[in-house]
C-alpha cells in the first residue's frame, strides 16, 4: 500500500514511468512463468531425485538420490537405445534441413513464374506437419499398399542405387554415400520438417541490400561467388537461429518424448519419468551448446 | 564474338531456370503427394483397395468412407470443439505474448533482461520435463478435463511455444523506429494508448504470423491436448483413437477382427478431414503470411 501511495504522491520521471508499465505488461507472463515453468521445473527436478509415490491422499515424494537416473540408465530397456536414436536422428537431420532450406530459400526468393504459388506449396508443411497428423502419416497402411502398386514408392523413387554408385566410382567415402542417399531416401520427412526454416531463411535473404549484389556483379562475381561470399555470410546468424529452432521443433515428435510421457502417465513412475527427462534436457542441453560454439565463431555479424 | 558470348550466358540463364523448374516442381510434388493420395484414398469404395489396376483415379466411385469417418469421429461437434479451443487460445496467447513481447522490446526495467533469459529458456526446455508437476497441480486444483489449463496458460502467455511467439514480437517491435513512439508521447499519449493506437497496428505482419502458427499448433497438438483433456471431442484425440473406434464398431467390439487396411482407409479420409479446415484458412490467409513473415523480423 505504502508503495502504492509514493507512486502516486511523487512525479514519477518518463523512464520511471516507462519501467513501471514494462513491469506491468510483462507480469502476465511472469506470473505465467512463475507458476507453469519455474516452479514445476523445480519440482520435476525433485522428483528425478525422489522416489514419488501417487495414492489417493496425494504424492509422497521421498528423497533417493541418483537411483533414478542410474535405473533409467542401466536397468530401463529401451531408454538408453532411444536416447541415442533420437540424438542421432537430431545430429544427422539438423545440418541436412538447414542446408537444404538454405538452398530453398534462395531458390524461392529468386524470381520465375509462379514464385507466389511455389511459396505458397512450401510452407504447406508448417501447417501440416505439425503433431498428430505427422505421427498419423507415417503409419498409413493405404499409403504403403499404393506405393506398391504402383511400381516402389513413387517419392524417394529416384532409386539413390544408380547415384550412390556413381559416388562410390567417383571415390567418395561410404559414410558420406550414405548420408546422402539416405537424404535423398527420407526427402518428405527433410521438406516437410524445413518449412519455418526456410521462411526464417528467406526472411533473411530479403534484408541483405541489393546493393552489394550489384556491386559485386560489377567486379564480375558470378552468382555462385555472389552466394558464397555475400549471401551466406550475410544469412550466417539465421544458420545458427535455424538450428536452435530445428532442435527444439524435433522436442514435439520423437520416441523419446513418448516415452517420458507413457513412463510417467501409464506406469505412474513419476520419478523415473522425470529422470529421464532431465538426462534428455542435459543431452539436448549439451548438444545446443556445442553446436552454439562451434556456429558462432563462423558466423559474421554486420555490426 | 559478342553475340556468341552472350547466347552462351542465355544458354546458361535457360539451363539454370530449367533445373530450377524442374527441382521446384519436383520438390512441390514431393509435398503435394500426400494430400493428393489421402484425397484419392478417400473416395475410393472397398473393393478398389484390393484392385491392381486402381491406383489414382477410383473404379467405384463413393462418399462412404467420408460418411464412416465423420460418425466415428462425431466430426461437427470435434470440429466446433477443437475451433472454440485453437481460437481460444490463439486470441489469449497472441494478446498475452504481444504485451510481453512490447514490455521487453521497448519498456525496459531493472532486471528485464535477466527476464527475458527466463522467455529463452521456456523455448530451450522439452515440455516433457516439466509436463508431470504442471499435470499434478492441475490435478490437486481439479482442472483436468476442462478448458481452464489452456486458458490459464495462454492468458500468462506460457501456452505451447508462447516462448516463440514472444521472441517474435519482441524482435518485430524493436524494428519499428523509435521516432514514430516518441511522435505519440510528444503529441502525449500515455504507453497503453501508444501501444494500442500506434504499435500495434504497425505490428500487423507479426500478429498475422503469431496467429497461425497459435492456431495450427493447436489444432494439430496431441501432447497437451491428451494430458489435459481426456475425454473431451477433441480433433486431435479423435483422430488418433479413429483407428480403436473403428475396428470396434466394425467388428462387434474386438478390434483386432477388423480389416486393417480398410482401417487405414479410413483414417486417411478422417486425416483428410481434420486438415481441411487449415487449408481452407491456410488459402485465404497464405498471401497475407507469405509476404508478412518476410517482414517480421524473427532475423534479429
Amino acid at each position: 500500500m505504502r508503495l502504492l501511495a509514493k507512486l502516486r504522491l511523487s512525479r514519477r520521471t518518463y523512464a520511471q514511468t516507462k519501467a513501471m508499465w514494462g513491469f506491468i505488461y510483462v507480469l502476465p507472463w511472469l506470473i505465467g512463468f512463475i507458476f507453469f515453468f519455474f516452479v514445476p521445473l523445480i519440482s520435476s527436478l525433485r522428483f528425478s531425485l525422489s522416489k514419488v509415490e501417487a495414492n489417493s491422499g496425494g504424492i509422497i515424494v521421498n528423497f533417493i538420490g541418483f537411483k533414478n537416473y542410474a535405473e533409467a540408465l542401466t536397468v530401463h530397456t529401451s531408454f538408453n537405445r532411444i536416447l541415442t536414436e533420437s540424438i542421432t536422428n537430431m545430429v544427422v537431420n539438423v545440418p541436412l534441413i538447414v542446408i537444404f532450406s538454405l538452398f530453398l530459400a534462395v531458390l524461392l526468393n529468386q524470381k520465375f513464374i509462379g514464385r507466389t504459388l511455389a511459396r505458397a506449396i512450401f510452407f504447406l508443411p508448417v501447417i501440416l506437419a505439425s503433431g498428430v497428423i505427422m505421427a498419423l502419416d507415417s503409419t498409413s497402411l493405404v499409403q504403403a499398399v499404393n506405393d506398391s502398386n504402383a511400381g516402389g514408392p513413387v517419392v524417394g523413387g529416384l532409386s539413390s542405387f544408380e547415384l550412390s554408385m556413381m559416388m562410390e566410382d567417383a571415390g567418395v567415402s561410404e559414410s558420406v554415400i550414405n548420408y546422402l542417399t539416405g537424404a535423398v531416401d527420407r526427402i518428405y520427412q527433410i521438406v516437410s520438417q524445413s518449412g519455418v526454416q526456410i521462411l526464417i531463411f528467406l526472411a533473411g535473404i530479403q534484408t541483405i541490400s541489393p546493393q552489394l549484389y550489384e556491386a559485386s556483379k560489377m567486379e564480375g562475381a558470378t552468382g555462385y561467388e555472389a552466394f558464397w561470399k555475400i549471401t551466406l555470410p550475410m544469412v550466417s546468424p539465421l544458420i545458427l537461429v535455424n538450428v536452435v529452432y530445428t532442435i527444439i521443433d524435433s522436442f514435439s515428435r520423437n520416441a523419446m518424448t513418448d516415452l517420458i510421457k507413457e513412463t510417467g502417465f501409464t506406469t505412474f513412475n513419476f520419478g523415473l519419468s522425470s529422470a529421464m527427462a532431465w538426462i534428455y534436457f542435459l543431452a539436448v542441453s549439451l548438444i545446443l551448446l556445442i553446436s552454439s560454439y562451434l556456429i558462432s565463431r563462423k558466423v559474421f555479424y554486420y555490426d | 564474338m559478342v553475340a556468341r558470348l552472350l547466347s552462351l550466358q542465355s544458354w546458361k540463364r535457360g539451363l539454370w531456370s530449367l533445373l530450377r523448374l524442374g527441382l521446384i516442381v519436383g520438390l512441390s510434388f514431393v509435398i503435394i503427394y500426400p494430400i493428393l493420395q489421402k484425397i484419392a484414398t478417400a473416395i475410393k469404395d472397398k473393393t478398389d483397395l484390393y484392385s491392381p489396376i486402381v491406383i489414382w483415379v477410383p473404379e467405384h466411385f463413393t462418399w462412404d468412407n467420408f460418411r464412416q469417418a465423420i460418425r466415428i469421429m462425431d466430426y461437427w461437434t470435434t470440429l466446433g470443439n477443437t475451433f472454440t479451443l485453437s481460437a481460444m487460445t490463439t486470441v489469449l496467447t497472441a494478446i498475452s505474448c504481444a504485451f510481453a513481447g512490447y514490455g521487453f522490446a521497448r519498456l525496459k526495467f531493472k532486471g528485464s533482461n535477466l527476464l527475458f533469459a527466463g522467455v529463452i529458456l521456456t523455448i530451450l526446455v522439452p515440455p516433457t520435463t516439466i509436463l508431470i508437476p504442471v499435470y499434478l497441480n492441475l490435478k490437486d486444483l481439479n482442472l483436468l478435463n476442462t478448458q481452464w489449463p489452456f486458458i490459464l496458460t495462454s492468458l500468462t502467455a506460457n501456452s505451447m511455444k508462447a516462448g516463440l511467439y514472444i521472441f517474435i514480437f519482441r524482435q518485430f517491435f524493436r524494428g519499428i523506429p523509435k521516432e514514430v513512439e516518441e511522435a505519440a508521447y510528444i503529441d502525449g499519449a500515455g504507453v497503453s494508448k501508444t501501444f494500442g493506437r500506434i504499435m500495434l497496428p504497425n505490428a500487423l505482419p507479426a500478429i498475422v504470423t503469431v496467429l497461425l502458427f497459435a492456431f495450427v499448433w493447436q489444432w494439430n497438438d496431441s501432447f497437451y491436448t491428451t494430458t489435459y483433456l481426456t475425454t473431451s471431442k477433441v480433433m486431435s484425440i479423435q483422430l488418433s483413437s479413429l483407428p480403436y473406434n473403428l475396428g470396434i464398431m466394425l467388428s462387434d467390439g474386438v478390434s483386432s477382427r477388423a480389416d486393417p487396411f480398410y482401417q487405414s482407409m479410413v483414417l486417411d479420409t478422417g486425416m483428410l478431414l481434420a486438415i481441411v479446415p487449415l487449408i481452407l484458412i491456410y488459402i485465404f490467409v497464405q498471401r497475407y503470411f507469405v509476404e508478412s513473415v518476410e517482414r517480421t523480423g524473427i532475423v534479429g
